[in-house]
């Protein structure tokens, strides 16, 4: 099973992005469980969500402690909160960045990577230019990574959840996935 | 007034051959409750004004109204009273009911 | 289909798969996207239903219980202060022998407000003559409304479909949506034997005397007495078609446990992954989840505990100055059925305090610790 948390920010489609990842696996007959952080969410709060995967039924319905990897939304958050809590060794930290994987200072036992989803969604024309919506090129980078799911799945499930611009939102995950 | 058909208390004498719903065994068709009355309205047409408030505030839509006019169904209405009460030409009164 | 759901939607689909005809219900965190979902199926056709907006819950059942007197079914949603505006109604459903389905987002009781997760909104429901289906999963929720709306319409008894707060609601799981065609088979079209109707004019839930309301209630306790077997059969009837067996409890390595724990809601599948640990540690423990609370399958869980030495309650709930709800319930069960059996009663994860396996692990050393419970209740993770 694995275990994995995403940082955000309320009102960056974090939640989607998990929702995004859960359908993807599904399609490839993965079983999975993806859900926000229990509670009230507010725009710009510092947010949570999670996903569990498992090629077998997840009975385990408690929260996630100790996650496999976690995924950095928002790069401000870095400062902000301590994203490696629970974090297993070995884990991934996956930083959307403009910054090399080096340039962060986090305890050896964790892998680092960034992907400059900003300017992805930017270019892609998603958000606007104050508010990028970077959830969708950030799961191309995901994929990629953990060697996840295909990249078709993945740009299936984009095209299922995402009704608006859906086609830019492919493209973003794409280079996203090409570029980490 | 046509004629009442007798109403008879219905008790049964095992839950098997009551209905599962709390409902009337009897049907409101023939179920007329206007036996229950011992004062009767009576409205003086000349006085109406055709506000229809009477119509409006029956509780038991015993006031009918036919050709523009109020009606009471006698089948139906329990004699409350409260046509009269609200009637603003007060061109409604109660009587006795003649047994 | 396989689609990736949340609970709450997984309620919404069920509505939509049985065609309920009416949708009153009015909006309450956790429950929103439940009817949100709903009213967008209806406004875009893909629901033939009436979705009628109220101004409370209380409104919310008292318009599904005219809908269904008039012979449409009908289908609602709420969650706890909701489900507690709605008890005056909720008796009239079920006095009134109404068939109405309603979906329950488990949610603690206020105050202090809350919107996380325990059982006590429901189970303050418990006399009201609904019953009651506790969920662990999406898939389970979508096929227990279709199971539901058969077993209520069957007995004209009105059903509460109960789910955890976000354990369930907000979680997003992979569902196997039932194929239309095939439920519409399993849940043929609502034709109850009396409706309100001009051409049969009747009174319904009027003035009943001394003389015959104790019948009425003794016919109400003889339908729900028949629920289990129905629920079993329907149950393998859905099997037959869908591939999933409905039934009033989910056994776990029962057949052989020295302890088993009784546990209800998601918390009753988390114990599963307890269980197989323990299993490894070569501990014979089994968990038996209670699926239908009301009306309480006294039978099979008697069956299913008989060869336990101990038996482990973990309740999300609490019944002041008595204990949890559910372990009185399983002392009732068992009680002078084949001697003494020391049943500990645990209470954990009131207003959505998480429910982990090691809190299981926690329960069951506790349970092998101890020759008997030696408090009426044994708290877990409250910091006292």
């Amino acid at each position: 099973m694995i275990e994995m948390r995403f940082h955000g920010r309320g009102g960056q489609g974090t939640v989607v992005a998990s929702k995004i990842l859960a359908d993807a696996l599904a399609k490839e007959g993965n079983f999975v469980q993806a859900y926000p952080e229990f509670g009230v969410e507010r725009r710009g709060a510092p947010v949570f969500s999670f996903i569990r995967i498992d090629n077998k039924p997840i009975y385990d319905k408690s929260r996630i402690y100790a996650p496999d990897h976690v995924v950095v939304v928002d790069p401000t958050l870095v400062e902000a909160i301590d994203v490696t809590e629970g974090l297993k060794d070995g884990g991934w930290i996956i930083i959307n960045s403009d910054k090399k994987p080096a340039d962060f200072k986090f305890p050896a036992k964790f892998k680092v990577a960034t992907i400059n989803a900003t300017e992805i969604a930017v270019r892609n024309k998603l958000g606007t230019l104050g508010a990028p919506i970077v959830n969708t090129a950030i799961t191309g980078a995901i994929v990629k990574i953990l060697n996840l799911t295909k990249l078709e799945s993945l740009l299936e499930a984009i095209g299922d959840v995402i009704t608006i611009k859906p086609q830019n939102n492919q493209k973003a995950a794409r280079e996203a996935y090409e570029k980490a | 007034m046509k004629p009442k058909k007798e109403i008879k208390k219905v008790v049964f004498q095992s839950a098997e051959e009551m209905p599962t719903m709390p409902m009337s065994i009897g049907n409101m068709l023939w179920n007329k409750t206007g036996s229950w009355r011992n004062i009767r309205p009576e409205i003086r047409l000349e006085d109406c004004i055709q506000c229809g408030i009477c119509w409006k505030f029956c509780p038991d839509m015993s006031i009918e109204i036919e050709a523009e006019w109020p009606v009471v169904n006698y089948d139906y209405c329990k004699g409350c009273g409260i046509c009269a009460e609200e009637c603003p030409a007060k061109c409604i009164l109660m009587v006795e009911e003649r047994k | 289909m396989k689609k990736v759901i949340m609970g709450n939607h997984a309620l919404s689909y069920g509505a939509m798969l049985s065609r309920s005809q009416v949708i009153a219900a009015y909006p309450i965190t956790p429950q929103t996207q439940v009817v949100e979902l709903l009213s967008e199926m209806c406004a875009d056709g893909t629901l033939q239903a009436k979705f009628i907006k109220v101004e409370s819950e209380h409104s919310a059942m008292a318009a599904c219980i005219g809908a269904s007197a008039a012979g449409a079914r009908a289908f609602t949603a709420t969650s706890s202060q909701g489900l507690a505006l709605m008890h005056e109604m909720l008796h009239w459903a079920s006095g009134g022998r109404l068939p109405v389905v309603l979906g329950n987002i488990n949610r603690a009781m206020a105050p202090g407000w809350t919107i996380w997760t325990d059982q006590n909104d429901s189970l303050s429901q418990r006399d009201t003559g609904w019953i009651q289906f506790y969920c662990a999963s999406n898939q389970e929720v979508v096929d227990t409304v279709i199971q539901a709306f058969k077993v209520s319409e069957a007995l004209a008894i009105p059903s509460m479909v109960v789910l955890d707060a976000f354990a369930l609601s907000h979680t997003y799981e992979v569902v196997d949506i039932p194929d239309q065609a095939k439920v519409d088979a399993y849940l043929p079209p609502f034709n109850p034997p009396y409706r309100v109707t001009p051409d049969d004019p009747r009174a319904f839930g009027g003035l009943t005397g001394p003389e015959h309301y104790m019948e009425l209630r003794y016919k109400l306790q003889k339908d729900m007495e028949k629920v289990p077997e129905m629920i079993e059969r329907t149950g393998r009837e859905y099997e037959t078609t869908f591939g999933r067996y409905l039934g009033l409890v989910d056994d776990y390595l029962c057949d052989d446990a020295e302890i088993i724990l009784v546990t209800s809601g998601t918390a009753g599948y988390t114990a599963r992954v307890a269980v197989d640990e323990m299993r490894d540690r070569g501990l014979k423990v089994g968990n038996l989840r209670i699926k239908v609370f009301r009306p309480f399958p006294f039978e099979i869980v008697r069956r299913l505990t008989q060869s336990a030495k101990k038996i482990a309650v973990v309740d999300r709930n609490i019944s002041y100055g008595h204990h949890g709800i559910f372990a009185q319930e399983l002392k009732s069960a068992i009680y002078g059925h084949g001697g003494y059996k020391p049943v500990f009663g645990f209470i954990a994860g009131l207003g959505g305090r998480d429910i982990t396996p090691a809190s299981f692990r926690e329960v069951v050393d506790t349970t092998i610790s101890h020759e008997r419970s030696e408090e009426e209740i044994v708290w877990i993770g409250v910091k006292k």
